[in-house]
């Protein structure tokens, strides 16, 4: 490759004449989160941002050029990451386009659905859903019963999924769907539609975080155009398996915060806490039993920074095991599980504040209450266990 | 700089784990514990890592080393700690080595040499008390002709009672609990007024309890600065923090392969015991663990290496994190083997002595996070 010291400068350069100051400001919240799609509002800043950003291919720097990616390596990609934290940028779009169906359409996809479907995904003009999970196919995924009946020219969906994440505000849907019974794991298609589709139709779940980011998710004969079956019929198990390791990928970026309130690591936690509990002779939070609880976190979560890099680093080099994404993907959301225990014990009776404009409209319990999700969706952390003791140690089934 | 070993360091790894596997498996500490070895460690085998080059890793390459970095240094520790091999390996190649590293032309002369031939073994005396507390030395140095007359008491000092150098940190100024005012020396064995009285300890190593009464050293016994060693005494109990960490990477990864292999071979119930979910989700958890563990000690070591100024920070991180990690190994090594996990005559026990050693040496899990919670101002 290139001169890295030379891309490092070119690239810190181009950031800080490109990327707006705002853009610049932390994370405050969801609203601050750019996902694109059709429905999508953005700032002018962000919007500029996201251009600048998709312009060169950056909003996905490993992807090839020839789909609206960067085409940059591994190492360039760490760079850019690199250079992006110093000036503060934040991510210009988050998708589940880019983290999860993005890298299974390029493994798996043709040469005709990577070019319809990776440049908008690059550009943030679509946004997905994953229609995995049903009422009776949680855990057990391949259990799932959507069926979709070849019709010919065309699949004829029917059936549910539920806690389709964002179902509601996304534009397009990738699904596993039952093409054949008669065999459980051999008999699931992966399937691309668009959410406008007749038959199509959402109702919305309330979390206990008051909000209600995910659905249950209805087909009524839908119809959808053979082409966009990604993979071949009946093997869709593969494409959602390989996927489901890049879902769990980002997931465990939770474990460095995950963007948000979080995000300003063990010092700003501390600041907090110093505000509500107050300070020994030395200068030491008050409470030895917090501080010490927090310090602990703290090496994890130091240890845990690392070893995403190292992730990340074995990854875009080809020597993570296949199965690593199931340990990131565990210890990052029990990391940020346990950070958060953290932010509402620091934060006392004020973290529990639940409208109040002090709070910014509990900020913190709304998010406390939300990182409970991160160790189930995606696969519960049981299951990411039963993944590690299986495929990495090779215990013997039962 | 990508986080994993580069393809020499990854060739490095593999003669070293054939290497020790071959010359100093588990069954080698158990016949020098078994005789009461007095020395503790194998004088040849000592021999044959210089050998192999091993103890020159981190000597200059213009001083007779190989001039390699922590991360080499921490591949060769690994192997030591998963075969439990009693090794003046960290005292010598990698604590000694980074203190008289920024010490005069002569010191490094006469010792690199030595170390390089493996024909000279080191200790490191900085604890006073039963806890590693460094900047509570109290051993006095007080200036004595054109030298210094050293009078005071050091514990847990592993090896001191054979090692031909003790690197002593000593005060020269102010009081314990200062960090300014301390200053490094370079002890030679059989010095007039030393005394060290070797202790066996529960893992069967030998740490030695040292008596100073007025010993006479020459001003170039000094290493560094007077007054002004608490940098340089910072760098090596780094470079010994990272080098302990990585001996206990071993420690805690040796103890799981042990133990999964238990749980694959070890039937009741009609089944391997390695198919109840209950162990699978302990055995995974601790894989977890000791993952997250390997990756912060190759962080620090690599910042070490690189001489970054967070390499500090990275070392009680390591620390602290293969403490966690390898003490849950060695506690659900035992457990997950049942009664015999219990016995002398099985090795899982030995990795349990062994981390307790690591996990306490140079400052155990709680003060490593007392001391990052300092750093970060709370
Ligand atoms: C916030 C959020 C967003 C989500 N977004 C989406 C989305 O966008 N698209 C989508 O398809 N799905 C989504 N999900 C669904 C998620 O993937 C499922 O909830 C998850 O896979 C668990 O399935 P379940 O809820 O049916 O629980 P169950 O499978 O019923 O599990 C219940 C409990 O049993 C345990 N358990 C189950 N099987 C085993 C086993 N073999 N061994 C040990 N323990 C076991 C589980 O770990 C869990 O603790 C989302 C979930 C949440 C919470």
């Amino acid at each position: 490759m290139s001169d890295p010291e030379a891309f490092r400068a070119e690239t810190r350069a181009w950031l800080e004449a490109n990327c707006p100051p705002a853009m610049r400001q932390p994370v405050r919240g969801e609203g601050d989160i750019v996902w694109g799609g059709r429905k999508a509002q953005l700032s002018a800043d962000q919007k500029a941002w996201l251009d600048a950003m998709a312009s060169r291919g950056w909003t996905v720097p490993d992807w090839p050029k020839d789909y609206g990616g960067g085409g940059l390596s591994p190492e360039e990609t760490k760079i850019l990451r690199q250079e992006m934290a110093r000036l503060g940028c934040r991510n210009p779009l988050n998708s589940f386009g880019i983290s999860m169906l993005g890298p299974a359409l390029l493994k798996y996809g043709t040469e005709a659905q990577k070019k319809r479907f990776l440049p908008e995904i690059a550009r943030g003009e679509i946004r997905w859903c994953q229609g995995y999970s049903e009422p009776n196919a949680g855990s057990d995924l391949a259990g799932l019963q959507t069926s979709a009946e070849d019709k010919g020219d065309h699949f004829l969906v029917n059936g549910q999924k539920v806690w389709t994440s964002y179902a509601d505000k996304a534009d397009w849907i990738f699904c596993l769907v039952r093409t054949s019974r008669e065999s459980k794991h051999n008999g699931i298609s992966f399937l691309l539609f668009d959410m406008e589709s007749p038959g199509v139709s959402t109702k919305p779940i309330l979390l206990i975080s008051g909000y209600s980011p995910f659905c249950e998710t209805f087909f009524d004969n839908v119809e959808v155009p053979k082409d966009q079956l990604v993979g071949e019929l009946n093997k869709g198990w593969d494409v959602a398996k390989y996927l489901l390791g890049h879902e769990r990928e980002m997931i465990s970026g939770m474990g460095l915060g995950g963007g948000g309130l979080g995000s300003g690591g063990p010092a700003a936690l501390a600041e907090d806490a110093k505000r509500t509990i107050g300070v020994d002779a030395e200068g030491r939070l008050a409470d030895p039993l917090l501080r010490a609880q927090m310090a602990l976190f703290e090496v994890r979560e130091r240890a845990f920074r690392a070893m995403s890099e190292k992730f990340m680093d074995e990854l875009k080099n080809g020597r993570a095991h296949p199965a690593q994404p199931s340990m990131m993907k565990y210890y990052g959301t029990e990391l940020n599980k346990a950070r958060y225990e953290l932010v509402m014990a620091a934060g006392g009776s004020d973290a529990l504040e639940w409208e109040s404009a002090g709070s910014a409209n509990g900020a913190k319990a709304r998010a406390w209450l939300r990182t409970k999700a991160n160790s189930i969706e995606g696969g519960t952390s049981e299951i990411q266990l039963n993944i590690i003791a299986k495929r990495i140690l090779e215990l013997p089934g039962t | 700089m990508p986080l994993f070993l580069t393809d020499e360091q990854s060739m490095l790894r593999d003669t070293a784990r054939q290497f020790v596997a071959v010359t100093a498996p588990i069954s080698h500490m158990r016949s020098l514990r078994d005789a009461r070895d007095p020395a503790g460690f194998d004088r040849d085998l000592w021999k044959q890592f210089a050998e192999m080059g091993f103890t020159a890793i981190l000597i200059p390459e213009g001083e007779g080393g190989l001039g390699l970095g922590h991360v080499e240094a921490g591949v060769v520790l690994e192997e030591i700690g998963r075969n439990l091999t009693p090794s003046p390996f960290l005292s010598t190649a990698v604590t000694a080595v980074t203190a008289l590293k920024p010490g005069s032309a002569d010191l490094r002369q006469i010792w690199f040499s030595r170390i390089a031939a493996g024909e000279a073994v080191a200790a490191l005396a900085v604890d006073e008390g039963a806890k590693h507390r460094p900047a509570q030395i109290a051993l006095k140095a007080e200036r004595s002709g054109n030298g210094f007359r050293l009078t005071g008491a050091k514990s847990f000092v592993p090896l001191g009672h054979v090692a031909d150098l003790i690197v002593v940190a000593a005060r020269t100024a102010g009081s314990p609990g200062d960090t300014d005012g301390i200053t490094l020396f370079a002890v030679d064995k059989g010095a007039a007024g030393l005394t060290a009285t070797p202790e066996r300890l529960a893992d069967a190593s030998v740490a030695a309890q040292l008596r100073l009464e007025g010993v006479e050293l020459d001003a170039d016994a000094v290493i560094g600065e007077v007054d002004q060693g608490w940098p340089g005494l910072s760098r090596i109990l780094s470079a010994g923090r990272v080098g302990a960490s990585s001996e206990m990477l071993g420690v805690g990864g040796g103890a799981m392969d042990m133990t999964i292999g238990y749980l694959k071979e070890r039937r009741q119930f009609g089944v391997p015991i390695g198919s109840f979910q209950a162990l699978q989700h302990r055995a995974a958890h601790l894989y977890s663990e000791m993952e997250v563990a390997r990756a912060a000690v190759l962080k620090a070591q690599q910042l070490l290496d690189a001489d970054d100024p967070g390499a500090d920070r990275a070392a009680l991180v390591a620390k602290a994190m293969t403490g966690l990690a390898a003490t849950l190994a060695v506690q659900e090594g035992v457990q997950m083997h049942g009664g015999i996990g219990m016995t002398d005559e099985y090795d899982i026990g030995f990795y349990m002595k062994r981390g307790r050693l690591l996990a306490e040496l140079f400052g155990d899990t709680n003060w490593a996070a007392d001391q990052l919670a300092r750093m970060s101002g709370y």
